[in-house]
């Protein structure tokens, strides 16, 4: 199908996921993106986020703590330092564990930096809600 | 000559000998089928890393913005060798062949006048670097409590590194493990990590968009490369580790096979030959009547 494209996620110790996607949502170092069929090549870092699948027998989410995503025409590969089935007890307390992490730097940062640990201790707070 | 009694005993030690060699034979097939497995499973992930920080070097390399990592200090005067060796013995000439690597690799840097820092991965490959290079070692990372080696432990390893870096304790970084070819033959490897070797030609990624820029995507990924290159040794080591010992307990069980066959035959001769000696002076008492 023609509105399809190979998805794979993999870390660095097994595979996690690999079949055909219609859309990948990441969540990219500079904010998320979506990668479809004929999406422009693109590389990518992650931040530590959710990862939505939408693959052919329905939508899989994953959380993930760091890494790459290379993106092409026909392929999605995401490089994951560490990722987890976001229903999964585990998922919840990586994320936590990023979460209190990013708190603490933002309580010992001052001015720009701080706004920034702040934003992204929001964000993943909302993620952990959303699991 | 050894008495019947002692024949006995030696082939009753022997048997159990070859029994412990059989047991860790096959208990080292099954871990190798597993230690194979995990390092099969990783490759997707350390293949796909190289290429895309292959591109991604070649593009940068020689501009200024080039990290560290990459780049290096501008000096090859400090080397830092980091040894990966097995925590057990028993597997033949597993830990000595990276050891003797290392060594040769040690004595050659220290003939140029370079300094030289060693950090060892396993017990093995301390205790034997321990007597004539003792005076180099620097750190140890110990896996002794490690059943199945992750991702984690590798980054142990490579924060390590990462923090002899940043404190500009060495300029060059190499490791040295055993890459898995088959159960009969391991190679030991030493592979530079730290200036980053771009293969030669690497072609520039340029197909790609780079987000954010290319020069903070290569700093952000070239650590994780890094630790990449360690987990894969950590994981080919494993593999030929157990193929080490098991090819070594197996040579062990065939040779107490063989020694079993030669005792017993010497346990039988010489009981036949005191059977002979108890006839003949039986015979000889009875004629001499």
């Amino acid at each position: 199908m023609a509105d399809m494209f190979q998805f794979d996620l993999v870390s660095p110790e097994r595979k996690l996921a690999s079949g055909q996607a219609r859309a990948v949502q990441i969540p990219g170092a500079d904010g998320d993106l979506t990668a479809m069929p004929d999406h422009a090549p693109t590389i990518t870092t992650l931040r530590p986020g959710v990862l939505v699948v939408e693959g052919a027998s329905g939508e899989e989410r994953f959380v993930v703590t760091g890494g790459f995503a290379e993106i092409s025409p026909e392929a999605t590969t995401v490089l994951a330092e560490r990722a987890y089935p976001a229903a999964g007890e585990e998922a919840r307390a990586a994320l936590q564990a990023i979460l209190e992490d990013v708190r603490a730097k933002a309580n010992a940062a001052s001015g720009a930096d701080k706004d920034a640990f702040d934003k992204t201790a929001d964000d993943l707070a909302k993620a952990i809600e959303g699991l | 000559m050894p008495s019947l009694k002692d024949l006995k005993n030696r082939i009753a030690s022997v048997k159990s000998t070859r029994k412990i060699t059989k047991a860790m034979q096959m208990v080292a097939a099954a871990k190798l089928r597993r230690a194979q497995e995990a390092a099969e499973a990783a490759r997707p992930y350390a293949d796909k890393m190289a290429d895309v920080v292959n591109g991604l070097a070649a593009s940068v390399a020689g501009s200024d913005m080039a990290p560290k990592l990459l780049a290096g200090t501008g000096s090859d005067k400090t080397h830092l060798l980091v040894v990966m060796t097995a925590e057990r013995g028993l597997c033949g000439g597993f830990n000595s062949s990276i050891v003797k690597l290392a060594r040769i690799h040690a004595n050659k840097l220290v003939a140029e006048g370079k300094t030289v820092k060693i950090l060892t991965v396993g017990k093995k490959g301390r205790e034997q670097l321990k007597r004539d290079l003792g005076a180099h070692l620097v750190a140890h990372v110990d896996l002794s409590e490690v059943k199945r080696v992750g991702y984690e432990n590798a980054a142990d390893v490579a924060n390590k590194v990462f923090d002899m870096f940043d404190a500009d304790e060495f300029d060059v970084a190499t490791i040295f493990f055993n890459r898995f070819e088959s159960v009969i033959s391991q190679v030991p490897t030493a592979t530079q990590v730290i200036p980053a070797v771009i293969p030669e030609g690497a072609d520039a990624n340029t197909l790609y968009d780079y987000e954010p820029s290319e020069e903070a995507i290569l700093a952000d990924l070239l650590p994780r490369a890094v630790t990449t290159q360690i987990f894969t040794a950590l994981l080919e080591n494993g593999a030929s580790e157990q193929g080490a010992r098991m090819s070594a307990m197996d040579n062990a069980t065939r040779n107490a096979g063989d020694m079993i066959d030669r005792l017993t035959t010497e346990y039988n001769r010489s009981r036949q030959a005191s059977i002979t000696k108890e006839l003949i002076e039986i015979i000889s008492g009875a004629e001499a009547l």
